[in-house]
């Protein structure tokens, strides 16, 4: 099991050694250098070119990469252009809403297709399967972000039930009502998102359940006399927890992917707003930040998931 | 004694007998898609008319002046629908909706079969090559595929969209497949790895044909069900692709009308408040594309599994 995992994280290396070389190089590629910004009518090309050598923008790509990694090491990715702020405490401040509108989503997920994919397995072919399929696969084929500019219409501004940007009401001033308006501004995105994921979980459970059905354990149990209703609460669904928590790990790469459009619809001051603001400002000492954050992010979802799954399966397991 | 030599079989017999072994052979996949798509209504309508919709688009847009029709004209700022002769109405800079839906839809649905073709044709014959090798070649190939898979996608394609200047829609295909192959080539490495196993490959290799004839003309034809489904649901899902990054303003340049800069018009609150008609038109048309071209997907799924088919039942 251990030995697992060490190959696992000790496969990870080199692949984050050679992400981070690229996207330094695509960094390195983007239009427009970092003082344009701060460039004013009395400063002359001259002073461009000083602080362009200053902070070693004509050395070899190589030198300037060993530079960028050293700094990471300690901390330091850098100053954004833009905002004139450490890159850490910027992404700092972002991630968390990410994490919070991440987090609420994913638990909105398994809070609908838990009950649904056992439902369906349970009444295999009758109507209400029919109804659950036919469910997952519309979510499954519509692409995500007509679905939010849409859901946003319909009950952002036509019904005007949900707040339509923001994280957080500006009017919320003591703990509680900033936590309860946080909340308020994550479910329009929150509950959309879920319900727009949740194909995956909801076609395995429906299998998971159709195959445990016919299994021998549960013809045991059945023939011992234990109602069906805890047939299905404690055999079945306690058995395909853990490939289903598995799951999780895997959705990582989708929220994340998917925080980008949500964030810029809802214009919900996260990571993926920022990256995208960061692009229309050449802001790449914030754009390398986050890719590599992202890609490291989505690296330790399937890492986990893989751990999960290699604790139920041991088949998987590397010998 | 019989004279064996003198029996013949009369044409009527042998038409008799032709007709029962045809009806007794398996049907060519051609008749069992096509009586699917005639068991399901819905399927075959959905098939009319994305089929339809596809060559109206593409034949009406060459009627339309493109730059012309990309000019502003200040008359006619956020006409209603039906006003002015504009059968959908007009944006805030006079453009007809109508127009920039037809010619959208064309570089939406060109860009996003491009992008299915480019990707399908490589994934698959990634998942071929690494599935039939295995060994050595396939964990090199899978590592390249976990990296891939490691890259946070839409940003990259972000990323890249603005390194590259005066992009047009044949490069922004390309950075799209540069990552849109993995699905494909996951799912086709592990039905090879299933049918590398059988013994008709054995066979071929035995007699000393070679891998890749083994691979492109005994496997591949062996899979090709898959290959139809997987390429058909992949061009759903592709509409998607481009339309969700032109939408955010990495795609399609804004002087190149494609579905997604027409959804953008709903960034402006108010158009989403109050417009309605500037961008809901390509919302539904995307909605009821992506769902037409999968349901065709599924019909041809259905087909290639004896087990599912309506048709028979």
């Amino acid at each position: 099991m251990w030995k697992t995992i060490l190959r696992r994280i000790l496969i990870m290396i080199p692949e984050i050694i050679l992400l981070s070389i690229l996207v330094f190089l695509l960094a390195k590629m983007m239009p427009g250098d970092p003082f344009t910004g701060s460039i004013n009518p009395r400063s002359s090309p001259s002073q461009i070119h000083h602080l362009m050598k200053l902070n070693g923008l004509y050395d070899p790509w190589y030198q300037q990469y060993w530079n960028w990694i050293v700094h990471l090491f300690h901390g330091n990715l850098g100053e954004s252009y833009q905002y004139h702020e450490p890159v850490a405490n910027l992404i700092g401040q972002r991630a968390e809403n990410t994490l919070w509108l991440s987090l609420f989503t994913m638990i909105m997920t398994y809070l609908i297709a838990l009950p649904m994919g056992m439902y369906a397995g349970r009444h295999e072919g009758q109507l209400s399967d029919t109804l659950i399929r036919v469910y997952t696969y519309v979510t499954y084929c519509i692409p995500f972000f007509v679905i939010l500019i849409i859901g946003l219409w319909i009950f952002g501004y036509v019904l005007n039930w949900f707040p339509t940007t923001g994280s957080v009401s500006a009017t919320a001033n003591s703990g509680w009502q900033i936590l309860l308006s946080r909340i308020y501004h994550m479910i329009l995105p929150g509950l959309l998102g879920a319900l727009f994921s949740t194909v995956n979980i909801v076609q395995y459970l429906r299998s998971e359940v159709i195959d445990a059905k016919h299994s021998d354990y549960v013809k045991t149990a059945r023939a011992k006399g234990v109602p069906e209703k805890q047939i299905y609460r404690h055999h079945i669904f306690r058995n395909s927890l853990l490939p289903i928590a598995a799951f999780g790990g895997y959705s990582i790469t989708g929220l994340l992917n998917g925080s980008i459009f949500t964030e810029s619809i809802f214009s919900y001051p996260g990571m993926g707003l920022l990256f995208i603001n960061s692009i229309s400002y050449r802001d790449y000492t914030v754009i390398t930040a986050l890719v590599l954050l992202f890609g490291i992010l989505n690296l330790v979802g399937t890492l986990l998931s893989d751990i999960i799954l290699s604790l139920v399966d041991p088949r998987i397991r590397i010998k | 004694m019989k004279n064996y030599t003198k029996q013949t079989i009369n044409p009527e017999e042998l038409k008799k007998l032709t007709q029962e072994a045809q009806s007794q052979a398996t049907p060519s996949t051609g008749r069992i898609v096509w009586k699917e798509f005639k068991a399901d209504r819905p399927a075959l309508l959905a098939l009319i008319l994305v089929v339809a919709f596809i060559i109206f688009v593409t034949i009406a847009s060459f009627f339309i002046n493109v730059p012309q029709m990309m000019n502003t004209h200040i008359m006619s700022y956020l006409n209603r629908p039906l006003q002015d002769g504009y059968l959908l109405g007009a944006d805030t800079a006079g453009r007809s909706i109508m127009q920039q839906l037809i010619v959208g839809s064309r570089n939406s649905i060109g860009i996003a079969i491009g992008l299915t073709l480019i990707s399908s044709t490589w994934g698959i014959a990634w998942g071929l090559i690494s599935g039939y090798f295995g060994g050595f070649v396939d964990w090199w190939m899978q590592r390249v595929y976990d990296f891939m898979m490691m890259l946070p996608m839409t940003m990259m394609i972000i990323v890249l969209v603005t390194i590259i200047h005066n992009y047009n829609a044949v490069t922004l295909t390309l950075i799209f497949s540069c990552f849109y192959w993995l699905g494909t080539s996951r799912l086709i490495r592990s039905r090879t790895l299933a049918e590398t196993k059988k013994d008709y490959v054995a066979a071929s290799i035995t007699s000393g044909t070679g891998p890749w004839k083994i691979i492109f003309g005994g496997i591949m034809p062996n899979i090709s069900s898959l290959i139809v489904v997987d390429t058909t649901l992949s061009f759903a899902e592709n509409i998607g692709v481009e339309t969700g990054l032109s939408y955010l303003g990495f795609g399609l340049p804004t002087k190149t009308p494609s579905l997604g800069t027409l959804i953008a018009n709903a960034n402006d609150p108010n158009n989403i408040t109050q417009y309605w008609w500037t961008w809901l038109p390509a919302a539904l048309e995307i909605i009821i594309l992506c769902l037409a071209i999968s349901y065709i997907g599924q019909v041809f799924r259905r087909s290639a599994d004896a087990s599912q088919r309506q048709a028979d039942r």
